[in-house]
C-alpha cells in the first residue's frame, strides 16, 4: 500500500507542477499582452497616424515611422520572396536529392534562426560602408535576407506535400517540366506558399536589430531610399530609452501597432493553411 | 470579304458539319511546322526555368558564405591588433582603442544560462500540460495562443521589461534576494549590491519569458510524435501520468527535446532587443547577478552607430563574428538532433 501511496503522491506532485508551470507561463504572457494593450491604447489617437515623430517635449505621431516600416518591409519582401521561392522550387522539384539541396537546406535552417543583428552587420559591411552613408535601401536588403529563409523553407515544405502522382499525371499529358511546376505544383500548394510569405512579413515587420545600423532612423518624412529612413521598431527603441514621457508613450503605442499587425498576419496565415489541410 | 477562297469555303462547310473534323484538319495541316517550333520554345523555357531556380539556390548559398566572409574581413583589423587576447581581455576602452570580448561573452553566456534554467522546466511543464493534462476543449486554443506568442517581436518583450518588469524587480524581487542571501557565503556575492532593477538577472528573466513559448511549442510537437500505442501500453500496465512521462515519453523524445532546447538557446544567445533594454550596458564582469552587464548583441546594438575609428568598428564586428560562430554551433547541433527525431517519426 505504501508503494502505491508514494507513487500516487509523486504523480500528483508532478502533475501539479505541470499545472503550475502552465498557469505561470500563460499568466506571464497574458500579463505582457494586457499591459501592452493598456499602455498602448492610452496613446492611440488619430495624430499617431497623421503626424511625424515629434522633437522631445512636444506632441506628435508615428506617421513617418509607419510609412518607413511599410516601405522597407515591402521592398524586403519583394526582393526576398522570388529568391526564396525559386530556390525552394529547385530544392523540392528539381534537385531533391542533390548535394546542393542538402547544403542549402542545412544552411537555410541555420539562417532561419541566426541572430538578426549579425545580418545587420553583414549588410553594413557590404552596403552601408561602401556607400558611405545609412540608407533605407540597405535596411530593405537586410530585411530581405530575413525573408529568404522563411519563404524558402515553407516553399520547399509545401511543394514536398504535393502528391507526386499529380506531377506524374501532368507529365503524362505531355506537359513540360516548367508547366508541371508552375501550373500544377504551385497551384496545389498556393495556400501554403501565401502562408509562407505572410509569416515572413510577420517576422520582419518587428525586426529591429538589422535596421539599427542599416536604415538608421529619421526624424522627418523621407521617401528617399538613399537616405536614412525611420521605422517603427527603431523609433520604439529610441523613444523607449529616452527620458521624455511623450516619447515613451509613443513607444508603447508603436509597440501595440506592431503586435496587432504581427498577430493579424499570423492568424490569417494560420487560417489559410488550416483551410488547406481540411480540403 | 468579297471573294471566298476555296479553302475557306471548305472549312466553313466543315464547321457546320462538325467541330471535331475542323480541329483535326487544322491541326493536321499546321502541325509539322509549328510543333517543332513550339517544342523548342517549351524546351528552352523549361531549361531557363530550371537554371533560374538553380541560380536562386546558389545565390542563397553565396549569401551565407558572404555573411561569414564579410564578418571575417571586417574583423581583420581587430584580430591583427589584439590577436587571441581579444577573447580573454576585459578591457573596453574606446578612447585608447583597447578592446576585449570577455565581458560581453560572459554576459551572453550567463543571461542565456539563467533564461534556460527558467524556460526549460517551465516550457516542458507547459508541453506536458498541453499533451496530457489539459481538458481537450482547451488544447487547441492554448496551443495556438502559445504558437502566436512565439512570433511576437522581441522588442515588445524588451519594452515591457524596461517599463513594467524592471521596476517590479527593483522594488520587490531584488531587495528580497539581497536580504535573504546576505549571510550565505557564495550566494551573498551572487546577489549583492544595490537593486538597480536592470542587470543580468532581469535580462535573463526577460529572455526566459521570450523563449518560453518557443520551447513549449517545440516540445509539445515533439511529445506528439510519441505513438499512442506506447503511451497506452504504459497506462495499461498501471503507470501513473508522471511515470509515463518520465519512463516512456521523455526517453522516446529525448533527442527532439534537446534539439528544441538548443534551438531556444540559439535564440537566447543571439537575442538583441529584449536584452538591450534591461542589461545596463556595463563592460565589466561582476560576481553579482544583480549588477548591470552586457551581452555581445547588446554591445553591438548600443555602440555600433556611435563607433568612431576602424579598430572600434572592427572590434564590434569581431564580436558579431564570435556570436555567429557560437550560435552556428548551437543551431547546427539543434538541427541535427531535430532531424534525427523527424527521421524516427517518419
Amino acid at each position: 500500500m505504501s508503494l502505491y501511496a508514494t507513487r500516487r503522491r509523486r504523480n500528483s506532485i508532478a502533475t501539479s507542477l505541470a499545472w503550475a508551470a502552465a498557469t505561470f507561463g500563460l499568466a506571464l504572457l497574458a500579463l505582457i499582452l494586457t499591459s501592452l494593450l493598456y499602455e498602448g491604447i492610452r496613446g492611440l489617437s488619430p495624430a499617431v497616424f497623421t503626424q511625424m515623430t515629434p522633437p522631445p517635449g512636444s506632441q506628435g505621431g508615428l506617421l513617418n515611422a509607419i510609412a518607413g516600416s511599410l516601405v522597407m518591409t515591402g521592398i524586403g519582401v519583394a526582393i526576398g520572396t522570388p529568391l526564396g521561392m525559386l530556390a525552394g522550387t529547385y530544392m523540392a522539384e528539381y534537385g531533391r536529392y542533390t548535394k546542393l539541396t542538402m547544403v542549402v537546406r542545412f544552411i537555410n535552417d541555420i539562417l532561419l534562426s541566426a541572430p538578426s543583428i549579425v545580418i545587420g552587420l553583414f549588410v553594413y559591411t557590404v552596403m552601408v560602408h561602401p556607400m558611405g552613408h545609412f540608407s533605407g535601401i540597405s535596411g530593405a536588403v537586410a530585411l530581405a535576407m530575413l525573408v529568404i529563409p522563411v519563404v524558402l523553407r515553407t516553399t520547399e515544405d509545401m511543394l514536398l506535400l504535393v502528391p507526386g502522382s499529380m506531377r506524374e499525371a501532368a507529365s503524362a499529358l505531355g506537359a513540360p517540366r516548367a508547366h508541371v511546376v508552375g501550373k500544377v505544383a504551385y497551384r496545389a500548394a498556393k495556400a501554403g506558399l501565401i502562408t509562407g510569405v505572410l509569416l515572413a512579413v510577420a517576422r520582419v515587420s518587428g525586426e529591429t536589430a538589422p535596421l539599427l545600423f542599416t536604415a538608421l532612423n529619421n526624424q522627418f518624412w523621407s521617401s528617399d531610399l538613399n537616405a536614412p529612413m525611420a521605422s517603427l521598431p527603431v523609433v520604439i527603441f529610441q523613444f523607449a530609452l529616452s527620458p521624455y514621457k511623450d516619447w515613451q508613450q509613443l513607444a508603447w503605442t508603436g509597440a501595440l501597432l506592431i503586435t496587432v499587425a504581427v498577430l493579424t498576419l499570423s492568424i490569417v496565415a494560420r487560417a489559410l493553411s488550416a483551410g488547406r489541410r481540411k480540403s | 470579304m468579297t471573294v471566298i477562297e476555296p479553302d475557306q469555303r471548305k472549312s466553313d462547310g466543315a464547321d457546320k458539319v462538325s467541330d471535331v473534323v475542323l480541329e483535326q484538319s487544322v491541326s493536321r495541316s499546321a502541325a509539322p511546322v509549328d510543333r517543332a517550333g513550339a517544342l523548342k520554345r517549351i524546351a528552352l523555357a523549361d531549361r531557363i526555368f530550371f537554371q533560374v531556380t538553380r541560380a536562386a539556390a546558389v545565390i542563397v548559398l553565396i549569401i551565407l558564405g558572404g555573411v561569414i566572409v564579410s564578418l571575417v574581413h571586417g574583423s581583420l583589423p581587430s584580430m591583427k591588433a589584439f590577436g587571441f587576447g581579444f577573447l580573454t581581455s576585459q578591457a573596453w576602452n574606446p578612447v585608447l582603442d583597447n578592446f576585449g570580448a570577455l565581458p560581453a561573452v560572459y554576459g551572453t553566456m550567463i543571461t542565456s544560462l539563467i533564461a534556460m534554467l527558467i524556460a526549460v522546466p517551465v516550457g516542458l511543464g507547459v508541453a506536458t500540460f498541453l499533451t496530457e493534462l489539459c481538458p481537450h476543449a482547451l488544447r487547441r486554443p492554448i496551443g495556438v495562443a502559445i504558437e502566436l506568442l512565439a512570433g511576437i517581436p522581441s522588442i515588445i518583450y524588451g519594452i515591457w521589461g524596461l517599463f513594467v518588469f524592471a521596476p517590479f524587480v527593483q522594488t520587490h524581487v531584488q531587495p528580497a534576494l539581497i536580504s535573504a542571501f546576505a549571510d550565505v557565503p557564495v550566494l551573498s556575492a551572487m546577489f549583492a549590491g544595490p537593486p538597480y532593477g536592470i542587470g543580468m538577472l532581469t535580462a535573463g528573466f526577460i529572455l526566459a519569458i521570450m523563449v518560453l513559448p518557443f520551447i513549449a511549442s517545440i516540445s509539445r510537437d515533439v511529445f506528439e510524435t510519441v505513438p499512442p500505442v506506447l503511451k497506452e501500453a504504459a497506462t495499461g500496465i498501471g503507470c501513473t501520468t508522471w511515470e509515463m512521462m518520465r519512463f516512456v515519453v521523455l526517453p522516446y523524445t529525448r533527442v527532439g527535446v534537446i534539439g528544441g532546447v538548443m534551438l531556444g538557446l540559439g535564440r537566447a544567445l543571439g537575442e538583441t532587443m529584449a536584452v538591450t533594454f534591461v542589461i545596463g550596458n556595463a563592460h565589466k564582469i561582476s560576481p553579482s547577478l544583480l549588477a548591470p552587464g552586457t551581452t555581445i548583441s547588446a554591445t553591438i546594438a548600443n555602440e555600433f552607430t556611435e563607433a568612431v575609428g576602424d579598430i572600434y568598428t572592427s572590434a564590434l564586428i569581431q564580436l558579431g563574428l564570435i556570436l555567429f560562430v557560437i550560435t552556428f554551433i548551437v543551431l547546427a547541433i539543434a538541427r541535427y538532433m531535430l532531424m534525427r527525431i523527424e527521421r524516427n517519426a517518419a
